[in-house]
């Protein structure tokens, strides 16, 4: 398999996303392996220096999972997760990097079908937008 | 309580990490190579020991862990298994017990997050690889953290006063802890007080309901919050604050006899609630005669006092002067430790499935309008009639109404079988009708339903397998005229058939309450992808929700029977006695941190905290410095994230776990 394979990091909610991921996982419903997931707390724990270490260790893609805009488990925590991103998008363009390499995806605990359709999209759109040019080695 | 090794002791020693491979069966072992992961694992830095072993979360398995906590010095534990959800709390004891802060374990989840949801082996172990490899990274980082207790506040609210509520009510107050109870509506009851007989025994629902209603009424430790609602909820589990409104009634409950006669001279009226809009009641009233409270509420949008500024005949007649028109909201803080929600269930409304001609024939009705016409209580006295009074001839059921149905509700709503056969016994019963079940199939699955089921066969019911596709008073034929024509397609026979009946009872489904949206966000808990309300575990945890101390039963959280709503009900009520019982809550141990060398006092955390946990000491010198307060900090790390200096952190959840995560998962 010489077709580039993107890395992807997705920083979880433990309330809904990562729940979904889990429920994606007791239903055996297959989605692609290029993700690796880091259980959070909450979305609006995760700091934008989390994001670009993540970027400037390699991942092609950030995923931000959190709760449904009003279903946040600690009110608003969503909401300055959305912040937080709105305002890094605007440093990635000045870094070089795309748009798409920063995700953010609402995904409640019911949604495993969906955690595991969004892994898939993701990793169609980054094998078009091609490697990070942060990305250390082209290693499949 | 944890382990007794400081943070100071550890940064001297050296870190010792085990790690240990679950196969969990073959569920993690058919896909992963376990044995390869606990090689490489081995291989890692301070990774003292590495091993695999079937099941990690058995005895044998814990005992693994504790032994080798012990021999061989660990300081720092790591398990992949699992997802955390399931069994951190396991392998968090099981530290404990070996004298480890449980915040010194970390868990890898290479089973949902991996073996179950990629099925080439090569590529499955080599990301179980870097799962282990990222949790062995962060828990070099870890602290051992301060378990600390508060009291549990003995007194629990349950919200909602059907049949759940007041199950989980009458049990709790039974234990003599004081329960408030708090129903939205005028009486307590549900829907339950609206039945007529319950399958499969034919028990007189209110027979068996207003014992228990009165129960709750009379009981020294319920307090009764009817025509009241949750506004707001905040503090955490053992210390809810809760803040009801306890919506005017415009009658003094202190002064009300419950004689009944300002109901009966009030003038106007309105579509009663309680017959489903198949009888009037006043503008005041109570809303059926065992109301508990047998208080009557003003019905401000049909009241001519409010509508137009005149009547108070209800306040002229009133013997003890109860009647009070300037009556106000009325806001009731709550102090509780438990919360258990019961809040029901809203009857489909059939009129969206417009070929079955509900709201359009006057006799198409739907199952609970049935149990109204059925009851002796109901507008008819307990007579099967049509609207125009006659008796029906022919009684067509049609099930499956707004359930198994892609359009409305893919799921069973579970208790229509049961009700349509139930319907179809009691027309056989009172009528000399003849009756009809059309249904996809007969789902009988409780104690004596089947039985119930071969019962009403042999009273000479018709059961045709099929969808019906339309009901309509088009007639084609001389004997299908005046009638409604059933049009369905018989699946056994093959073919469309006309059934021309007189009366159509629809079995419609139980969904979510159009509000459940607004109440789960309110309890902080979640949904399912139907509406129900999510509990924490499907089969192993029905009670709980992911907010500890609020816990859920009967139809809120999926469409159920009496006797699944009473035991779940019952187990509701033991798992708030079990935390009772015990008398304190763990906190939080993962919360807000400030290093007060760092912090400048600029109140940007105070300013964003929804729980109001940071709070900035203006008075210390030489600089303000924010204080957390822990009990009411909920380690969201939004404040952290907002953190202009850098001096907040979030215990458990520090920058180096994170990014020695990020780290370790990049390798390749």
């Amino acid at each position: 398999m010489s077709e580039f394979e993107p890395s992807i990091l997705c920083f979880a909610c433990n309330w809904c996303s990562y729940a979904a991921a889990d429920i994606a996982g007791t239903s055996r419903i297959q989605y692609p392996p290029n993700v690796r997931l880091l259980r959070v707390m909450c979305s609006g724990m995760v700091d934008a220096e989390y994001v670009l270490k993540s970027l400037e260790a390699g991942f092609d893609g950030v995923m931000v999972a959190g709760c449904h805009i009003g279903d946040c488990h600690y009110i608003s925590g969503n909401i300055k997760a959305q912040e937080m991103v709105t305002r890094l998008k605007k440093l990635l363009h000045i870094l070089g990097l795309e748009d798409e390499r920063l995700m953010l995806k609402w995904i409640a605990t019911s949604e495993g079908p969906i955690f595991a359709e969004t892994i898939k999209e993701y990793v169609e759109q980054l094998k078009k937008l091609g490697p990070s040019p942060f990305r250390k080695e082209l290693v499949t | 309580m944890g382990g007794n090794i400081t943070a100071e002791a550890l940064d001297r020693d050296e870190r010792r990490i085990g790690v240990y491979i679950c196969h969990c069966g073959l569920n993690i072992a058919d896909t992963v190579d376990v044995e390869a992961v606990a090689n490489y694992a081995g291989t890692l830095n301070s990774v003292a020991v590495a091993r695999d072993y079937r099941f990690m979360c058995s005895d044998p398995g814990q005992d693994l862990i504790k032994n080798d906590i012990k021999e061989l010095n660990l300081n720092r534990v790591v398990v992949a298994s699992c997802s955390p959800r399931m069994h951190e709390p396991t392998f968090r004891k099981a530290c404990e017990a070996a004298s480890l802060n449980p915040y010194l374990f970390e868990m890898a989840n290479i089973r949902e997050d991996c073996s179950w949801v990629h099925d080439d082996r090569e590529v499955a172990t080599q990301k179980a690889k870097a799962l282990v490899r990222a949790a062995v990274a962060r828990v070099y980082y870890n602290d051992p953290l301060e378990i600390k207790e508060i009291p549990f506040n003995p007194d629990t609210l349950v919200v909602g006063g059907g049949i759940a509520g007041i199950q989980a009510a009458l049990e709790i107050a039974d234990s003599e802890h004081k329960v408030y109870l708090v129903e939205r509506d005028p009486s307590i009851g549900g829907h339950m007080i609206q039945l007529d007989k319950t399958f499969p025994t034919l028990d007189c629902s209110q027979c068996i309901l207003t014992p228990k209603m009165a129960a709750v009424g009379a009981h020294p430790y319920i307090e009764l919050l009817s025509y009241s609602e949750v506004e707001e909820v905040s503090g955490f589990v053992g210390a809810f604050k809760v803040k009801v409104r306890k919506k005017a009634r415009y009658v003094d409950e202190d002064k009300c006899t419950g004689c009944g006669l300002c109901q009966e001279k009030c003038p106007w009226t309105a579509d009663s609630e309680y017959d489903v809009g198949l009888s009037k009641r006043k503008a005041i009233y109570t809303p059926f005669a065992q109301a508990i409270p047998n208080v009557p509420v003003i019905d401000r949008d049909s009241c001519a006092y409010f509508l137009k500024g005149k009547c108070r005949a209800c306040e002229k007649f009133c013997e003890t002067g109860a009647i009070d028109f300037e009556q106000v909201d009325q806001f009731i803080e709550l102090e509780v430790g438990a919360i258990i929600l019961a809040t029901g269930y809203d009857a489909f409304d059939p009129s969206t499935i417009s070929q079955y001609g509900y709201g359009i024939y006057d006799n198409v009705i739907t199952g609970l309008q049935f149990e109204r016409l059925s009851a002796a209580t109901g507008p008819t006295g307990g007579e099967i009639r049509l609207k125009d009074g006659r008796k029906p001839e022919s009684v067509a059921i049609i099930h499956c109404v707004g359930s198994r149905d892609q359009n409305y509700h893919e799921y069973c709503s579970r208790v229509c079988c049961m009700y349509g056969l139930k319907v179809a016994h009691i027309v056989k019963d009172k009528t000399n009708a003849d009756v009809y079940e059309m249904y996809i199939d007969m789902r009988c699955f409780g104690e004596g339903y089947e039985e119930f089921y071969k019962r009403v066969s042999e009273e000479g019911v018709n059961f045709i397998r099929g969808k019906v596709a339309k009901v309509t008073d088009k007639a084609v034929s001389e004997e299908e005229e005046g009638k409604l024509v059933v049009i369905c397609e018989d699946t056994l026979l093959g073919s469309i058939i006309r059934v021309p009946v007189d009366m159509v009872v629809l079995c419609i489904a139980l969904e979510a309450r159009s509000d459940a949206e607004e109440v789960a966000r309110k309890f902080i808990i979640s949904r399912r992808a139907d509406g129900f309300f999510l509990e924490r575990h499907v089969k192993l945890d029905p009670v709980a929700t992911p907010s500890d101390g609020v816990l859920i039963a009967g139809c809120c959280q999926g469409p159920k029977d009496i006797p699944d709503t009473v035991a779940q009900a019952s187990a509701a009520a033991a798992r708030a006695l079990a935390m009772i019982s015990k008398g304190r809550v763990t906190l939080e141990a993962s919360v807000s941190h400030v290093n007060e060398d760092l912090c400048i006092g600029c109140g940007r955390c105070e300013e964003l905290c929804e729980f109001h946990a940071p709070k900035v000491d203006i008075y210390e010198k030489p600089m303000p410095v924010s204080r957390v307060n822990e009990a009411l900090c909920k380690g969201c790390g939004a404040c952290a994230v907002a953190c202009p200096t850098g001096a907040i952190s979030i215990k458990h959840f520090k920058p180096e776990q994170i990014l020695a995560m990020v780290d370790a998962l990049a390798e390749t």
